[in-house]
């Protein structure tokens, strides 16, 4: 919304310049974004006279001008056909910079003869759109007067309008927030109504659903034509563009009043009565307008729209855009001005439909007054009169408004409860009167907004008036009250655990990324999800369409980004959301890591790092959470799809309660995803690790070593290839739970000495001795124990 | 006695003549071992009268006493001459580098977001979560947001596709939708933050289309605006470390709070850069209100008893601000110099007694 300050001041008496207009505004809640002041842009430009005009030398249609100007008699070039002696128009030195052309002007000669300065058009000062010749001005301004005084152009301060305020959409509006703010007087704003003569000729239907109100008045005998200087000037200043005076009526009452009105040309009527209804689905399809703009829409049955011709012929859409058929012109006598009333609703929803987003459309989506139709009508007749002549008929009202706000129960100590301001009962009396609330004191008092406040609709909405005029700056800053500390922390153990695990990955050689919630859905269907409803009905870019069903993808896509910068060697985690579903239940909070190992060629040879490493880090983290990593069954091949298949693994306690899966990313994958291998990774899953338990005591059980020596025992068992050697750990270790305290793979061979389809793997065997120091026939027997465990597991001892 | 003076001089010349550990051993087994010379000499003493044993006797075991010392001087001597022999032969050029290690970094955002827990954490809030997806009663409905309204619009929504029902799921545009949870699912007082990923269909050089918000939420009796207030000047103070910042309140509309209000830092812009804390600008910070009435009705909380407010801020931002990065879009990026250039040491995290950063 825009406005000038002179504009302004038609309603409040205020001797408040812009910065201090704007500061109040500020503070009061209207948010200004900018202030364009065309003073700074027109600096340089100054009134001028010509002296003399003669045909230039070497050109027909240049002239060299003798001028009168700020800076003296300059000889100046002109290529205007009305550049002739004694016109006043407007002078630009050399090095003023002219926004019209975005140019700077420069001493260069123009067909032999220096030019030092130039004489400048409307356009070129941006003052109008377009211009025949250089400007021409009154006679009697002073040469040196600056551009801006001479044009009238001042100062536009643009704000935003929240939505709960379409009253700031009218000028008058804004005094009145002002005016209580305490910038000045607010002027009176009352209209006095018109009589009229006759009754009006034309008639008005209303079909409540379509358009709950409508007044009107028809105005014969008007003289249409272009609106005087006054109005066109203030219509220009905040960047409309003046039609004819009829039109022009009707846009600074929207903008002065909030009230948008609309003129038919009576002449163009078909029959004389105007109806409203809803949009009509015909044989042939739904009905068309040409609107004003000169293009053609569809009317549907949810939008309202204005007939004429009993009703058949559109005319309108109703409080969005007038129809091209009856429009008015340089030529309109007779005129019927609309001032009707539209659900917000409805106005939204065709603005949206049609795309057109008229200043009409956007002040009836945001709720016009209710109490504007009669004094719309009467502003406008009184304009119209005034420039146009004319005679009113009676005004016509067909219809109901709804209601207006019931006045309720206000307590003005609650302003101070609410607020925490101090602000005494007469000054949010005070307030709320001028706001044009209508205060009964009693106990409680009775608070009653008027027409153009439907937001305000309870005890709150009165707080939030009074603070914000009586000033946001003098809240107190009040200390919450103290509250005991939860014990043992804030966070759940879900939030412990991600925290816990965002350190230690961070200290495990692992950067932390944060990605998108998004991925493709192909990408997404790589890695088990792109289910119909987790795809976006309007995402942002085709390649982010789907939420993501891990966050490997947007890992490893960013670490093959990275390797076409130059920088291959990756190891990258995030801790975040997956989707799969769309329950809340369905969310998951993941901890992913990727290791692509590319790194620097090192003199030591040491290991770049594999599938192994990730599990290293994997089963240091799952520890670190508190995961019962001893009774963790490693599965191998029953990880899912975009794993390797014979190098990944899912961790679990059992087949429902699978932890994490790890391994290297399946080479199709990484191929979908142009990204070159091998990458490893592991992804947990938080919500599958068993909660903590929760002890009252801290204390840890006793620490009781034993006193005597631990021994080991060193075997070497064959089995089929294919076996898990952790198998074969877990049963030597289990053969004697009391005295085994470790079993250790050192050593994995095939070749020569062991039969084809099999590997010999070695294991060391802890044994821990409890009350007394084993004998030999003891070990033997231990050792047994741990053969005979090994064979269940299909190990045989190898000789 | 001649003699044994002789056996001496000789003996102990071949102990200073023995150049490695087993010539002086062979020295040593000449001299004193079974059959050594001196072991021999000691053989003959029974044969000797008391007197003679006597004096010969005692100079007898002198001797050996006196060779014994020499060798064993001397084995030390050799012992310490090899161990220097294979240091030096086992020298190595420590100039070359250790074995490679990749070094890990928490991501700022991330880190921006556990000082905000921290801080709060300490004023006694709780860390509430809700789900991304959200349906349109969480993410508008109960928060006040009339149907179709405008303020709907505005607010860039990320749908998807209609259910049979005509039920559209959403992204949540806000946190707000957790405060919505909360106050359902537990009764006053309350006083949480909820952390978490928000979502607008919105992509420039200032919006990205996920980005990380922190709700707050404190609903008690007589909590008022003055609450608010010292609320966030004191998280803003403790945040950017700096003894108190200057805030300015500017009235604001949110359909779920009323009244509402933008709060303002007072910041120093003159260097390019922006410090809070002194200056003469204003940075827009966050939005905050007090919980409309239409809200904790929703809530099934009796506005009439119980009040309280809610501010909701950007932690991307509150990052960049803080921190120095100039573009957001960098910060969903992933690449590893720039995370390697932004983000943290695994060990800063941030708590009361080492600090915030």
């Amino acid at each position: 919304m825009k406005f000038t300050l002179s504009w302004l001041k038609d309603h409040l008496e205020t001797t408040a310049t812009v910065p201090e207009i704007v500061a109040a505004m500020t503070m009061a809640g209207l948010e200004v974004e900018h202030v364009i002041d065309p003073a700074t842009k027109l600096a340089p430009f100054t009134v001028c006279k010509i002296v003399e005009a003669a045909r230039h030398p070497n050109a027909d249609r240049l002239q060299v001008c003798q001028v009168d100007t700020v800076d003296g008699r300059k000889e100046i070039v002109c290529g205007a056909p009305n550049a002739r002696p004694g016109l006043t128009t407007i002078y630009a030195p050399i090095g003023a910079y002219v926004p019209g052309l975005d140019v700077t002007l420069v001493e260069k000669p123009v067909r032999g003869v220096v030019s030092n300065g130039m004489l400048c058009s409307a356009a070129e000062l941006e003052y109008a759109s377009e211009s025949d010749g250089i400007m021409e001005l009154e006679g009697s301004l002073a040469v040196g007067t600056p551009a801006v005084d001479a044009l009238g152009l001042e100062a536009v301060i643009d704000f935003e309008v929240t939505p709960n305020r379409p009253d700031w959409l009218g000028v008058a509006g804004i005094a009145r927030d002002l005016a209580a703010a305490g910038v000045g007087t607010l002027k009176d704003l009352s209209i006095a109504p018109i009589a009229g003569t006759y009754p009006s000729p034309i008639s008005v239907t209303v079909d409540g659903e379509a358009c709950p109100a409508f007044a009107g008045r028809y105005i014969r005998g008007v003289k249409n034509g272009p609106s005087p200087k006054w109005l066109q000037d203030r219509l220009t200043a905040i960047g409309l563009r003046p039609i004819n005076a009829l039109v022009d009526v009707t846009n600074l009452i929207s903008y002065d009043r909030a009230r948008p009105l609309h003129v038919y040309d009576a002449h163009k009527l078909s029959g004389t009565q105007i109806s409203t209804r809803l949009g009509r689905h015909g044989e042939h399809g739904d009905e068309h307008l040409i609107a004003l703009d000169g293009k053609t829409y569809e009317l549907t049955p949810e939008m309202c729209v204005i007939a004429d011709a009993n009703g058949e012929r559109p005319i309108g859409l109703g409080g969005v855009m007038g129809g091209e058929s009856t429009g008015c012109s340089e030529d309109t006598v007779d005129v019927f001005v609309e001032s009707a009333w539209f659900e917000p609703i409805r106005i939204a929803q065709t603005g949206r439909t049609t795309g057109i987003a008229s200043d009409a459309q956007y002040r009836f989506a945001r709720t016009v007054d209710t109490g504007s139709l009669v004094p719309g009508i009467e502003l406008a007749t009184k304009l119209i009169l005034e420039l146009c002549g004319g005679e009113p008929s009676e005004v016509v009202y067909v219809g109901e408004v709804p209601a207006a706000p019931k006045g309720f129960a206000f307590d003005p100590d609650y302003v101070g409860q609410l607020s925490g301001l101090a602000v005494t009962p007469e000054k949010t009396h005070q307030i709320l009167a001028a706001l044009g609330f209508d205060v009964v004191l009693g106990s409680p008092w009775t608070v009653t907004p008027p027409t153009f406040r439907r937001d305000v609709e309870g005890k709150a909405d009165l707080v939030e008036e009074v603070a914000r005029i009586a000033g946001y700056g003098a809240l107190p800053s009040t200390p919450l009250p103290e509250v005991p500390r939860a014990v043992g922390g804030i966070l759940t153990a879900k939030q412990a655990r991600a925290r816990a695990a965002r350190r230690a990955l961070a200290a495990a050689g692992y950067a932390e990324a944060v990605t998108f919630s998004f991925t493709n859905r192909k990408t997404a269907s790589l890695f088990g999800g792109g289910q119909d409803v987790l795809v976006l009905a309007n995402p942002i870019a085709s390649e982010l369409d789907c939420m993501r069903p891990s966050l490997l993808p947007n890992l490893i896509e960013a670490a093959g980004r990275n390797a076409r910068q130059g920088f291959a060697d990756a190891a990258l985690f995030e801790i975040g959301p997956t989707f799969h579903g769309d329950k809340p239940a369905d969310q998951r909070t993941v901890v992913s890591a990727i290791l692509a190992p590319k790194a620097p060629r090192g003199w030591d040879k040491a290991a770049q790092g594999d599938v192994f490493t990730v599990k290293a880090d994997l089963l240091a983290l799952l520890e670190e959470l508190g995961a019962p990593v001893a009774s963790l069954q490693t599965a191998q091949g029953s990880a899912s799809s975009w794993w390797h298949p014979g190098r990944s693994a899912r961790l679990q306690l059992g087949p429902k309660a699978v932890m994490a899966e790890f391994g290297e990313i399946h080479p199709a994958v990484l191929k979908a995803l142009d990204v070159a291998g091998p990458v490893f990774g592991f992804e947990i899953t938080l919500e599958a690790i068993p909660e903590p338990k929760k002890k009252s005591i801290k204390t840890k059980p006793a620490f009781s070593p034993s006193a005597l020596m631990p021994l080991t025992r060193d075997f070497a068992f064959l089995v089929e290839k294919a076996k898990a050697a952790g198998d074969l750990v877990k049963a030597a270790a289990g053969a004697d739970k009391a005295l085994i305290t470790a079993a250790r793979v050192f050593d994995v061979y095939e070749g020569p000495g062991v039969p084809d389809g099999f590997k010999s793997v070695a294991i060391e065997v802890v044994v821990q001795p409890r009350e007394a120091t084993l004998t030999d026939a003891e070990i033997e027997a231990l050792s047994a124990k741990v053969v005979a465990a090994a064979e269940k597991a299909g190990g045989k001892l190898r000789s | 006695m001649t003699d044994l003076n002789t056996l001496e001089a000789d003996v102990l010349a071949q102990v200073a003549a023995a150049s490695d550990l087993q010539a002086l051993d062979a020295v040593r087994v000449a001299a004193v071992g079974k059959t050594g010379s001196i072991s021999g000499l000691l053989k003959t003493l029974g044969a000797m009268s008391p007197e003679e044993r006597k004096t010969q006797g005692a100079a007898i075991n002198a001797l050996r006493d006196k060779v014994q010392d020499a060798i064993t001087q001397k084995k030390a001597a050799l012992e310490a001459a090899e161990l220097d022999a294979r240091l030096a032969s086992e020298t190595l050029d420590l100039s070359l580098p250790a074995p490679y290690r990749r070094k890990g970094s928490v991501h700022p955002t991330m880190q921006t977001m556990d000082e905000v827990v921290a801080i709060f954490a300490e004023m006694g809030f709780a860390v509430a979560e809700g789900p991304d997806i959200e349906d349109d009663f969480h993410n508008f409905t109960a928060l006040n947001f009339p149907e179709k309204h405008p303020a709907r619009e505005m607010h860039d929504t990320f749908f998807f596709n209609p259910k049979e029902d005509g039920e559209r799921m959403l992204l949540r545009t806000h946190t707000s939708p957790v405060q919505v949870r909360t106050m359902v699912s537990q009764k006053p007082p309350i006083r949480i933050i909820a952390p978490g990923r928000t979502y607008r269909c919105d992509n420039d050089a200032t919006h990205t289309p996920v980005f990380h918000q922190v709700e707050g939420l404190v609903i008690d009796k007589g909590i008022h605006m003055g609450h608010l207030k010292w609320t966030l000047e004191t998280f803003l103070a403790r945040f950017f470390e700096t003894d108190a910042v200057t805030t300015q309140f500017r009235p604001h509309h949110f359909p779920f709070t009323e009244p509402s209000a933008e709060m303002d830092v007072q910041c120093d812009r003159s260097g390019g850069e922006i410090k809070i804390g002194q200056g003469t600008s204003w940075l827009e910070i966050l939005g905050c209100g007090m919980v409309h009435p239409n809200v904790l009705r929703a809530c099934g909380i009796d506005p009439d008893e119980y009040q309280g407010f809610a501010f909701g801020m950007g932690v991307d931002r509150l990052g960049m601000l803080k921190y120095g990065m100039p573009d957001l879009r960098d910060m969903w990026s992933s690449d590893v110099r720039w995370l390697s250039h932004y983000g943290f040491s695994a060990f800063a995290a941030p708590n009361p007694a080492s600090g915030l950063s």
